[in-house]
């Protein structure tokens, strides 16, 4: 190692100081962060608990690929600070389902076949997940007004309609999808 | 069935089989050093070993099939329809086989593996299906040893060779090791469309499982447990360079390990070197939110080098250029001028369209772990070839000694055929001394874009005294070139035409944006095309046919871009499938040609509390073969809504130099409650070579949206974005 990061080291020591300790609920599990209070919870999920489906697309809470739920609420995590969870629950898409299985509205965008580049699915499988869990047979105008935060840049609008639609008839017709 | 010669060009197609003795035995590890990739989860079980066919084709002795596919996958699906080409000619069953994505090794794939022009799969399909074949044969040759029956009496079904009798069979697997040491063959036989099994059917999306699971695929999700993080700060402004700026303060502040300048220019740069700026300013560290927080602090002098241009400079330049610049680019068919001066009526309209950025949902971002004399580069790129050329006159080390590894891109669109973020990254990883990752944010990114240029052009139509069509003229402006395809539709079924180019200058990058020119040129000619049609009382589509027979009995000119047999059939195919009629209320037409495909549109739109609302959008595509049906819909719904959302929302505003709108709070893309409700796709079906579907579908869906809202609001909309902050409708 050159001497870059010895100085680098000693920096983020002193720089520690003004870290703070959380503990926080990320997909059932608690972890210990040391991290400035500021940070929205995007950066501690990608760069501390390697946790990358929650993706980056604008910072400022306009496109929704950010999207993870907080005690079930959809919220944009590139903008809510990490000294603002307190004991409330984080689910992220890496939460949505066990390892090899999928959710009612994973399963529906399989289903459909909605990605192209897939960059925004995740943020829009966690809004379509929370709106389902709280409505069971959205209308359309209710889907417009849950998904007009969530940008798709390749245009699978239209696709991920039909998969929302088809998750709440696998939810609805066999209960445990 | 179709002999073909496996040789491509001069090199032996598959140069790498069975060069080394016994089966080859392949481990996957292009990504050993890559963490984050190596969680691949097998979608059947994985064999032990895997024994080398050929470039694309690993085979397993339980008879998986691995397909490497050779192209950049930007939301195309080629990862998937790539490797189904493969399939279908070695023949295997598709269950079997799971796709990797290949690294840039143009020796091994024998394929330009490049993202752009919609060209993956029109210059994919003979090296695919000659891999696939070649993969066969080889298994078959080594089942006539192994089973002591001759070459001519084996047949294969699904990963299985069968004696013709079918009573005596052998799989795939338990020759793979043998028949990776059968020497290529010179000719192979290809399969006849009746022969197939997989090409034309749905398969879905390799990538599925893993999108919808939010594994790591992106490059802005590649992780090495040594790697640091870095931001950038270019110039705010198009005519604006960095002098110097507070070193020494970011240095200090928490998580920060340097900051500096770098500048990636290249010796003799090539069309993907366009840059906006080349001189910024890197700031490294571990975590991203430190690094955000330093660049917030950034104290920099910048100064002035060239013009600050403003988006009315760039409107007032158009429309000087458009009247006294000089012409580029002609074709004259017949007197039009004369026709012209004579008419009994002409119509003239002028459309424009100004700069957009690609927006891509993931920024900008690479990996780079510049060492001694040797580079590693991971990240999103539709041109790797030409980053791997950039990075070797940059640094000076052999292309040889580079590797390029290509992730899943969040989007190109165009942008990622320009490689100065691998270069940025390269560049820092070499004055860091460590592998990095360069992140742009949202604001780096639609501010430092490569755009699709502003444009303008002006449509001339004549009528004689029965409103009949007489001469045709089109001409354009663009920065830096203009829009017009002069050979292009309806060159060739007019009498008396004319199209021109001029030029423009500007200092703002710009580059290729999904259909390049079509984009903006399409829904000019076809708006317009509508108005003549109605000049001449006729039916658009019925006006558009008759243009097309003309073109068809007796072509005007000495050549054009064309077949106008196969747009009638597009037209026709959608005016059925539309419900076309005479008295259709909402409904806009349009057919274009572009990258090698036909495609025909037609837009509804509704009232929904007095505001329009585009309810259905009928599409029918002539692109030959379709390779996966479902995807193939898929892409080309995605392109409609991405022309629709971009003509009536879209424009990249300046100011002074600067990008006005920075991020998606002031650049409208359009939402979900703003797009179609409901898309249908049709294809015409023949047994033509496929060609691209990345890019066609976009361009007619802004001539139909036009014709469409005219319908509705009775106003013919002519400058894009649409909906800008016009009065939708005719006071």
């Amino acid at each position: 190692m050159n001497c870059f990061y010895l100085n680098f080291d000693l920096k983020n020591l002193i720089g520690a100081r003004k870290l703070k300790s959380f503990e926080i609920n990320v997909n059932d599990k608690n972890h210990k962060i040391e991290a400035d209070p500021s940070t929205p919870l995007l950066w501690i999920l990608r760069d501390n608990l390697n946790l990358v489906g929650t993706k980056y697309g604008c910072g400022i809470s306009q496109c929704g690929a950010c999207t993870i739920h907080l005690n079930g609420e959809a919220i944009r995590s590139c903008v809510y600070p990490i000294s603002s969870v307190g004991n409330q629950k984080i689910t992220t898409i890496e939460g949505l389902s066990k390892e090899g299985d999928y959710s009612y509205v994973q399963q529906a965008w399989l289903n459909e076949d909605v990605s192209q580049c897939g960059y925004c699915q995740a943020g829009q499988i966690m809004t379509a997940t929370a709106l389902l869990e709280k409505n069971n047979d959205p209308s359309d105008e209710e889907i417009d007004n849950a998904m007009s935060g969530n940008i798709c840049r390749c245009g699978t609008y239209t696709r991920i309609r039909k998969a929302i639609k088809t998750a709440c008839c696998n939810k609805n017709n066999n209960g445990n999808y | 069935m179709e002999i073909i010669n496996t040789r491509i060009g001069r090199r032996s197609f598959l140069k790498t089989s069975g060069a080394i003795g016994g089966g080859l035995l392949i481990g996957f590890n292009w990504f050993l050093s890559c963490k984050a990739l190596n969680k691949r989860e097998p979608l059947n079980s994985v064999p032990k070993e895997w024994f080398k066919i050929n470039g694309y084709i690993r085979i397993g002795e339980n008879g998986m099939v691995t397909i490497m596919s050779p192209n950049p996958e930007i939301g195309q699906n080629v990862m998937t329809s790539m490797p189904m080409i493969v399939a279908e000619e070695l023949d295997t069953r598709w269950e079997n086989v799971i796709v990797k994505q290949g690294k840039l090794d143009e020796d091994a794939f024998k394929n330009p593996q490049f993202a752009g022009g919609s060209l993956s799969i029109k210059k994919g399909w003979d090296p695919l299906r000659i891999a696939g074949a070649t993969g066969r044969y080889m298994l078959i040759k080594a089942a006539s040893k192994e089973l002591n029956i001759p070459f001519e009496n084996l047949i294969t079904d699904k990963g299985i060779i069968y004696d013709k009798s079918k009573k005596i069979k052998i799989d795939y697997g338990k020759v793979a090791s043998k028949a990776a040491n059968i020497k290529v063959p010179d000719d192979v036989s290809l399969k006849s469309i009746e022969q197939y099994k997989i090409i034309g059917t749905s398969k879905k999306n390799v990538e599925g499982p893993k999108i919808v699971k939010g594994k790591s695929l992106f490059g802005i999700d590649f992780q090495t447990e040594d790697m640091l993080i870095s931001v950038i700060e270019h110039p705010p402004a198009f005519g604006m360079k960095v002098d110097n700026f507070n070193r020494d303060e970011i240095k200090d502040m928490p998580g920060i390990l340097d900051a500096f300048i770098i500048d990636t220019s290249v010796p003799n740069p090539g069309w993907a070197d366009v840059n906006a700026f080349n001189e910024i300013i890197a700031i490294v560290g571990n975590k991203t939110w430190n690094l955000l927080q330093a660049k917030k602090k950034l104290k920099v002098k910048w100064v002035t080098v060239d013009n600050l241009e403003s988006s009315e400079d760039h409107i007032l330049r158009l429309e000087k250029d458009l009247l006294n610049g000089t012409v580029t680019e002609t074709r004259i068919d017949g007197n039009p001028n004369d026709m012209f001066e004579n008419a009994f009526k002409v119509i003239e309209r002028t459309y424009s369209c100004p700069f957009i950025a690609h927006n891509t949902l993931e920024p900008m971002n690479f990996f780079a772990n510049v060492q001694d004399n040797s580079v590693e580069l991971i990240g999103p790129i539709q041109t790797p070839k030409a980053l791997e050329n950039s990075i070797s006159s940059l640094l000076e080390i052999p292309i040889e000694n580079i590797e390029v590894k290509m992730t899943r891109i969040g989007g190109g669109f165009g942008r990622r055929l320009y490689v100065h973020f691998g270069l940025e990254a390269a560049l820092i990883s070499k004055k860091i001394g460590a592998p990095v990752k360069l992140v742009y944010t949202r604001e780096d990114d639609l501010t430092q874009g490569v755009y699709r240029p502003a444009y303008k052009s002006t449509y001339k139509a004549a009528f004689n005294s029965k409103n009949e069509l007489i001469a045709f003229s089109v001409l354009g402006v663009g920065m830096p070139s203009g829009p017009v395809f002069p050979n292009r539709f309806p060159a060739g079924a007019i009498d008396n035409y004319i199209a021109e180019n001029k030029s423009s200058k500007t200092n703002i990058s710009t580059g290729a944006w999904r259909a390049p020119k079509s984009n903006f040129i399409a829904g000019a000619e076809q708006a317009f095309i509508d108005e003549i049609a109605e000049i001449c009382k006729k039916d658009p589509i019925d006006f558009r046919l008759e243009l097309l027979s003309n073109a068809m009995r007796d072509p005007v000119g000495k050549n054009f871009d064309y077949d106008p047999k196969r747009f009638i059939n597009v037209l026709k195919l959608v005016r059925d499938k539309s419900f076309w009629s005479s008295n259709n209320e909402f409904k806009g037409v349009a057919t274009y040609f572009c990258h090698s495909t036909y495609v025909a549109e037609v837009v509804e739109m509704v009232l929904v509390d007095k505001q329009p609302k585009i309810k259905n959008v009928w599409c029918a595509v002539d692109c030959g073969i379709v390779i996966n049906k479902d995807s193939a819909k898929n892409m080309i719904e995605g392109s409609i809504i991405d022309g629709i959302g971009h003509a009536l929302y879209c424009e990249l505003n300046f100011k002074d130099g600067r990008v006005t709108n920075n991020n998606f709070d002031k650049y409208n893309l359009m939402r979900f409650n703003q797009a179609p409700i409901n898309i249908e796709v049709f294809f015409v079906e023949n047994n033509l070579s496929p060609t691209g579907l990345g890019e066609p579908g976009l361009p007619p869906a802004i001539g139909a949206l036009a014709n469409s809202l005219y319908r509705v609001t009775g106003k013919r909309f002519y400058n894009q974005p649409f909906f800008a902050n016009e009065n939708l409708f005719e006071s």
